[in-house]
C-alpha cells in the first residue's frame, strides 16, 4: 500500500465564508470533540478487551474518526444507517448513549443490543442505527431493501450504508448497487477505504483499485474524498445524501487509514516497516487539531478541555458497563421468535426432550410390558 | 509418533501434500500474507509462492466456484472458508455445483475439492459467527463430510480428503486447534465413511464428533475414575457417509446411547444418529436414545447466556446418569397385579 497510491488527500478546502465563521468554528470544534470521543472510547474498549471484560472480536475505528464524524453529520436523525462490525464510532455519533455502547461491549443488559450482539452487532431503532453486521457484505442487500421500503412508502429519508474496501469484492456489492441504481433507490453506499481488509491490500483484492469508479458499472454517480478531513467528508456526504434523497443512489469512497490491526488482537505483522513508520505521522486527529489550531479555532486550553470532558464520558461509560448486570440465563429463549409459536424448544443442553416416564411406587413392569 | 497440536497436524499435512502433488494448491481469504485467520497456513505462502497459496478477495461464492472449476480440470484445490458461517455465501456453488457435477454429467467430470473450515461456538462471537451447520453439507448426496476430533485424525482424514475425487467438507473446530495428541509419522490416510470406537466399554455408548467427540472421551474417562462406569465412546469422524454399522453394533452391546452434538437438536446430526440406532438396534435398547445439543437459539453474545446455550460436561454427565437410571428401571421386575400405567 504505497502512500502515493492511496490518493487520500483532496484539494485544500476553501476558507469559511466570513459571515458564517462563528457558527462554522463551533461546528469545527464539535467535529474535533467527536473525533476525540471516538478515539478515547476505542482506546478504552481495547483496554477492556485486554482486561477480558470484552469478548469475541473487537474492531476499532482508530484512524477513521474523521470519516465517521463527517459522514454522520450529513444525516438527519430520521435517516438510516447500515454498517459493519467496525461500528462503535458510528453508534456514538448516531447519538446513542456511550454508556449503552460500552455496556454492549461488556455483554450487559443495558447494552444497545441488550448484550445479545456484542461489538459487531450494535442496533438501535430509535437512533436508526440498523445494525452492525459481522458477515462481510451482509448489510448491503439489507440497506438496499430499506431504501426500497422508503421509496415504496414515499418518504424522503435516506439510507447510508458503509462497507470496507475489501467488501467491495463480494457478490452482494454488485447485486445491491445494480438493484439500487436500476430502481432509483434512496441509498448512499460509502466505501470506507482504509487500505486493508484484514491483511489484504486493495491492490490485491480489487482489479479496479479506484473503488469509486465501480459506480460507472451501474451508471451511479460516485466520488472519492479525503477521509482525514471531516469537513471534506461532510461536504461529499451531503452531496451524496442529497442525490439519494432525490432518488439517485450514490457511491462515495472515503480514503482513510486503519491505524492498528484488523481487530484488537491482530499485531498486523504483515505491515512493512516503512508503512508502520509512515502511519506514525498519519493521525487524523492530530492533523485536524493542528489545522484548527493554526486557523485559530482551537488552542491548547480548548484541546485540554475537550480531552478532560471526553475522558469523563469514557470513564463513566466503562463504570456504567461494569455495573450493568449480566443477562439472566432465564432470558435465553426470549428472542428466538417474535411471534410465539407452539412447540418452540426451550430446552437447555442437558435437559431431556421428554421427562423420563414415571414408574409408580408399588407397581413394576415385566420386561415385556415396558419394552415397547 | 510425534506429539503435536491439531493446528500443527493440519499445517504439516497440507505442506506434505503440496510437496507430494503439484496439483494440490490452496485458496482462501487471508491464508497467505496474513497466514490464515487461525494460522493453519502459516509459512506456506513463503515456501510455495502465490501460485499455490492464493489470497482471494472476500468472495466466498467466487473462489469456491473457481476452485470447483479448477478441480473439474484436474487440479486438487484445498480451500479455506474462514469459518463455516461464511461458507453459506458459497452454498450455491458447493451444493448446486460441486456436489452435483459428477452425477449430473454422468460421471464425466470429477470434483476433487477439499473445503476446510472451522465450526465452533463458545468464543463470544455472537449469532452469526458461532454456528455449527455441517448438517447442511452432510444432508447432500454427492458431498462427503469429515470431522476429525484429534490431531491424528486431523492428519489421516486430511490426507484422505485431499486424495479423494469428490468434494469433501473438512470440518475443523475453533476449540480443538490447540489440543494436543500423538500423530503417527506414517503417510496413512484414514478411510472416509468410517466411525471409530475410541474407547471400548459395556455400560453405554457415548457418540460424538469434532469437539463433542473430544468431550465424550474426557467424560468417559472421568466417569470411569469417579463411578467405575464402563462407557464406550464412538467418534463418528465421517458425517457423510455415516457409519451406521459401527453405531448399531456398539448399541447392541451396551443397550443404551447418548449422542453429543454442538449443533441444534431439531433435525440435527444427532437426530439422524438416534433414528439410525432405532432402526438398527431397536430391540436392544433399554432406554430412549438421549441427545445433548446446543440450545435452539441464535447464539447470544453475553457470556452467561452463551455458556448456558452450549452443551457442557455436566450436561453430558447428567444425560448419561439419567439414561442409565432409565436402563435400571427397565430391568425385569416381579409383575404387579395392576400392571404398568403407561
Ligand atoms: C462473508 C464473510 N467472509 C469473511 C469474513 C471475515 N472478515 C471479517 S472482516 C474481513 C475484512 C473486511 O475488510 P474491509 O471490507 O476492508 O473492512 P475493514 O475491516 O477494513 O473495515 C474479513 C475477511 C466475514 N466476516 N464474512
Ligand atoms: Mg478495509
Amino acid at each position: 500500500m504505497a502512500s502515493q497510491a492511496r490518493q487520500r488527500r483532496s484539494a485544500p478546502q476553501a476558507p469559511p465564508a466570513q459571515d458564517a465563521a462563528g457558527e462554522r468554528d463551533g461546528q469545527l470544534r464539535a467535529f474535533y470533540r467527536d473525533m476525540v470521543l471516538i478515539r478515547r472510547f476505542e482506546e478504552r474498549a481495547a483496554r477492556a478487551y485486554t482486561d477480558a471484560l470484552v469478548g469475541g472480536y473487537c474492531h476499532l475505528n482508530l484512524g477513521e474518526e474523521a470519516a465517521v464524524v463527517g459522514l454522520m453529520s450529513a444525516l438527519r436523525p430520521t435517516d438510516y444507517l447500515f454498517t459493519n462490525y467496525r461500528e462503535h464510532g458510528y453508534a456514538l455519533l448516531r447519538g446513542i448513549d456511550p454508556n449503552r455502547v460500552m455496556a454492549e461491549l461488556y455483554g450487559r443488559v443495558d447494552g444497545v443490543s441488550k448484550g445479545w450482539g456484542g461489538s459487531m452487532h450494535m442496533f438501535d431503532m430509535t437512533h436508526r442505527l440498523l445494525g452492525g453486521y459481522g458477515i462481510v457484505g451482509g448489510q448491503l442487500p439489507l440497506a438496499t431493501g430499506a431504501a426500497l421500503a422508503i421509496d415504496y412508502r414515499g418518504g424522503d429519508d435516506v439510507v447510508l450504508c458503509t462497507l470496507g474496501d475489501g467488501t467491495a469484492a463480494i457478490g452482494a456489492f454488485h447485486e445491491s448497487l445494480n438493484i439500487a441504481a436500476l430502481w432509483n433507490l434512496p441509498v448512499v453506499f460509502v466505501i470506507i477505504n482504509n487500505g486493508l481488509g484484514m491483511g489484504t491490500t486493495v491492490a490485491h483484492s480489487s482489479a479496479e483499485p479506484d473503488l469509486y469508479k465501480r459506480g460507472a458499472a451501474y451508471r451511479m454517480a460516485s466520488a472519492r474524498v479525503d477521509g482525514f478531513d471531516p469537513v471534506a467528508v461532510r461536504e461529499a456526504a451531503v452531496k451524496a445524501v442529497e442525490a439519494a434523497r432525490g432518488g439517485r443512489p450514490y457511491l462515495l469512497e472515503v480514503v482513510t487509514e486503519r491505524l492498528r490491526g484488523h481487530s484488537v488482537v491482530d499485531p498486523a505483522k504483515y505491515r512493512t516497516a516503512d508503512e508502520v513508520e509512515r502511519l506514525k505521522h498519519e493521525d487524523p486527529i492530530q492533523i485536524f487539531g493542528s489545522k484548527l489550531t493554526a486557523d485559530g479555532v482551537l488552542d491548547a486550553d480548548a484541546i485540554a478541555a475537550i480531552e478532560a470532558e471526553v475522558a469523563g464520558v469514557v470513564t463513566a461509560a466503562a463504570d456504567f458497563a461494569a455495573r450493568s448486570p449480566h443477562p439472566e440465563v432465564a432470558t435465553l429463549f426470549d428472542y428466538t421468535y417474535a411471534t410465539p409459536v407452539p412447540n418452540d424448544s426451550r430446552r437447555l443442553p442437558g435437559q431431556p426432550l421428554f421427562e423420563p416416564l414415571p414408574f409408580p411406587a408399588g407397581t413394576a413392569a415385566t420386561s415385556a410390558g415396558v419394552s415397547a | 509418533m510425534t506429539i503435536m497440536t491439531y493446528r500443527q497436524a493440519l499445517h504439516d499435512t497440507l505442506r506434505a501434500e503440496m510437496l507430494r502433488d503439484e496439483r494440490v494448491f490452496l485458496m482462501g481469504e487471508e491464508i497467505g500474507v496474513f497466514e490464515g485467520s487461525y494460522k493453519i497456513t502459516a509459512g506456506l505462502l513463503k515456501e510455495f509462492g502465490d501460485k499455490r497459496v492464493r489470497d482471494t478477495p472476500i468472495a466466498e461464492e467466487g473462489f469456491a466456484g473457481a476452485a470447483i472449476g479448477a478441480a473439474m480440470l484436474g487440479l486438487r484445490p484445498v480451500i479455506e472458508m474462514m469459518t463455516i458461517n461464511f461458507s453459506m455465501l458459497a452454498l450455491d456453488q458447493i451444493i448446486n455445483h460441486a456436489a452435483k457435477i459428477y452425477g449430473m454429467f454422468g460421471g464425466q467430470a470429477r470434483v476433487p475439492l477439499v473445503i476446510r473450515t472451522p465450526g465452533g461456538g463458545g468464543q463470544q462471537l455472537g449469532a452469526t459467527h458461532s454456528q455449527n451447520i455441517e448438517l447442511f453439507y452432510a444432508f447432500v448426496p454427492g458431498m462427503k463430510v469429515v470431522a476429525p476430533s484429534t490431531p491424528a485424525d486431523a492428519k489421516a482424514l486430511l490426507l484422505a480428503a485431499i486424495r479423494d475425487d469428490d468434494p469433501v467438507l473438512f470440518l475443523e473446530n475453533l476449540g480443538l486447534y490447540n489440543t494436543k495428541g500423538d500423530v503417527p509419522d506414517a503417510d496413512a490416510p484414514a478411510e472416509i465413511g468410517r466411525a471409530s470406537v475410541t474407547r471400548p466399554g459395556n455400560d453405554l455408548t457415548l457418540i460424538g464428533y469434532s469437539r463433542m467427540a473430544h468431550v465424550a472421551s474426557e467424560v468417559a474417562a472421568s466417569l470411569a475414575a469417579s463411578d467405575g462406569l464402563d462407557i464406550e465412546v464412538v467418534d463418528l469422524r465421517s458425517l457423510r457417509p455415516l457409519d451406521r454399522a459401527t453405531l448399531v453394533e456398539s448399541v447392541k452391546k451396551t443397550h443404551a446411547a447418548v449422542v453429543l452434538e454442538d449443533d441444534w437438536l431439531t433435525y440435527g446430526i444427532g437426530a439422524e444418529v438416534a433414528a439410525s440406532i432405532s432402526d438398527g438396534a431397536f430391540d436392544y435398547l433399554d432406554a430412549p436414545v438421549r441427545r445433548v445439543a446446543m440450545a435452539e437459539v441464535p447464539m447470544p453474545y453475553a457470556k452467561p447466556l452463551e455458556t448456558a446455550a452450549l452443551p457442557s460436561r455436566d450436561d453430558v454427565i447428567g444425560a448419561i446418569r439419567q439414561t442409565l437410571a432409565a436402563v435400571g428401571r427397565r430391568a425385569p421386575r416381579p409383575a404387579a397385579a395392576n400392571g404398568v400405567a403407561q
